[in-house]
């Protein structure tokens, strides 16, 4: 997931000496194009600043003077440039000339994965490991110094903003969440109250979650043993399920593809044993 | 005030948090109104990948970003290793924010710091003093 063997192509809307800046309509147009495909793209023009040069592959478009590409390159040779005049180009071409640019350039590509991730407030959070203990997919870890991160970002299940409701202290963002203060809004003094009953999901739940949830699963399997209908069988589960992401905020699809019990166990217990590793240090 | 106060746009490409007409008016205001800035197609995305991007975006002072909550950005940069300066940062809301009003401040010369820092919490309304019409 990270970034570390590949660069992201950054996109340069030239508009400065020697060349004619676009039309403005023409501007939103490819900016539009460009972003919505995951790029970055800067506006240089003769007015203002804009973020340094870095390792980034950079694809500067523009309309230049007389369709003559400035001669530029990379004194080390770290930094692939490439110079495009796009005069009489459309938005649509623009971005098949920067799509073919970043295949060549073994550039990243965007949008394979909905950027859906925990992000710790850091002014708030207490290093208490409730969401290291609760996570059973490995997302949260610790640093060297035993202080609790966000370690595998792509394990987290999208759209489920359980290990939000744990923290005691609201510190856990999805800022692609909905609401507030999940989704970054500030925390109200009512939002704390609601999250210190929420602490523990397990007394909302009027017990362990995952021992809930094993509870559950348990009942559904002998129910599904005995039953031969899958259909009916399907429906069963759901029901119990819908029934716990009425309450606690999982969506439908997390609880749906939850590992067996003794996984969910297992899984649990390892969590917990690392979040006591890390308190006790 | 500082002439060299960059403009950062997110156009939150992945996610339909930001209302469409809200990002659409502010794009299309920064296209016209002639200034230099970076636009990104999702910093979630980016932090989630630690891209080095966002270092060049927080290298060389002060900006403006036009996102979501400041305590989201905020914290989104700091967990790609490139935190924000808490006085040379200014977060504009385009999910609660008018477009004109996120216009106005981007453009604004003046930098607004706004980041938030320490554990700040909202009083709930009982808390709050009674005010008399
Ligand atoms: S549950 Fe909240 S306060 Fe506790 S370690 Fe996790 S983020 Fe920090
Ligand atoms: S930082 Fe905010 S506006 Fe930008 S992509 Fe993330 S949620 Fe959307």
């Amino acid at each position: 997931m990270s970034l570390k063997d590949q660069t992201a192509v950054r996109i340069v809307l030239y508009e400065g000496s020697g060349s004619q800046p676009l039309e403005p309509a023409d501007r939103f147009a490819a900016m539009t194009a460009l972003l919505e495909k995951g790029f970055s793209v800067t506006r240089a023009g003769r007015e203002g600043q804009v973020a340094p040069a870095d390792r980034s592959s950079l694809f500067v478009l523009g309309r230049f003077d007389e369709g003559k590409l400035p001669q530029v390159e990379d004194a080390a040779g770290q930094v692939h440039i490439r110079f495009q005049d796009i005069a009489g180009l459309d938005a649509t071409r623009v971005t098949e000339m920067v799509e073919a640019f970043r295949a060549e350039t073994n550039s990243v590509k965007h949008g394979e994965w909905k950027p859906w991730f925990p992000v710790i407030d850091y002014d708030r959070c207490t290093n208490c490991m409730q969401c290291l203990s609760f996570c059973l997919f490995g997302v949260y870890g610790v640093d060297q110094g035993q202080k609790i991160q966000v370690q595998n970002n792509d394990n987290c299940k999208t759209n489920c903003p359980a290990c939000s409701r744990v923290c005691p202290e609201a510190a856990i963002m999805f800022p692609k969440y909905r609401a507030g203060p999940i989704n970054g809004d500030v925390v109200s003094d009512t939002d704390l109250q609601r999250e210190k009953m929420k602490v523990d999901i397990s007394a909302l739940l009027g017990g362990d979650i995952y021992q809930m949830l094993r509870d559950r699963s348990e009942k559904a399997k002998s129910r599904f043993s005995k039953e031969r209908d899958s259909d009916k069988a399907l429906k069963e589960r759901q029901k119990c399920l819908v029934k716990l992401a009425q309450m606690g905020d999982i969506p439908m699809e997390v609880l749906m593809s939850l590992p067996a019990p003794e996984e969910i166990q297992r899984r649990a217990q390892e969590a917990a044993a690392k979040a006591q590793a890390a308190l006790a240090k | 005030m500082t002439m060299a106060t960059r403009i950062l746009y997110c156009n939150c490409t992945y996610a339909q948090v930001v209302p469409k007409e809200v990002k659409e008016a502010v794009l299309k205001s920064l296209c016209e109104s002639g200034v230099a800035f970076d636009a990104v197609a999702d910093l979630c995305e980016m932090s989630a990948r630690q891209d080095p991007a966002l270092k060049r975006l927080t290298d060389g002072g002060a900006i403006k970003i036009a996102a979501c909550y400041p305590r989201a950005v905020k914290w989104l940069f700091s967990a790609a290793g490139a935190p924000l300066p808490i006085e040379g940062t200014e977060i504009l809301n385009m999910r609660i924010q008018k477009s004109e009003e996120v216009v106005t401040s981007l453009l604004d010369p003046n930098l607004k710091p706004n980041l938030p820092s320490g554990k700040a919490t909202q009083p709930t309304p009982a808390e709050l003093p009674v005010t008399t019409a």
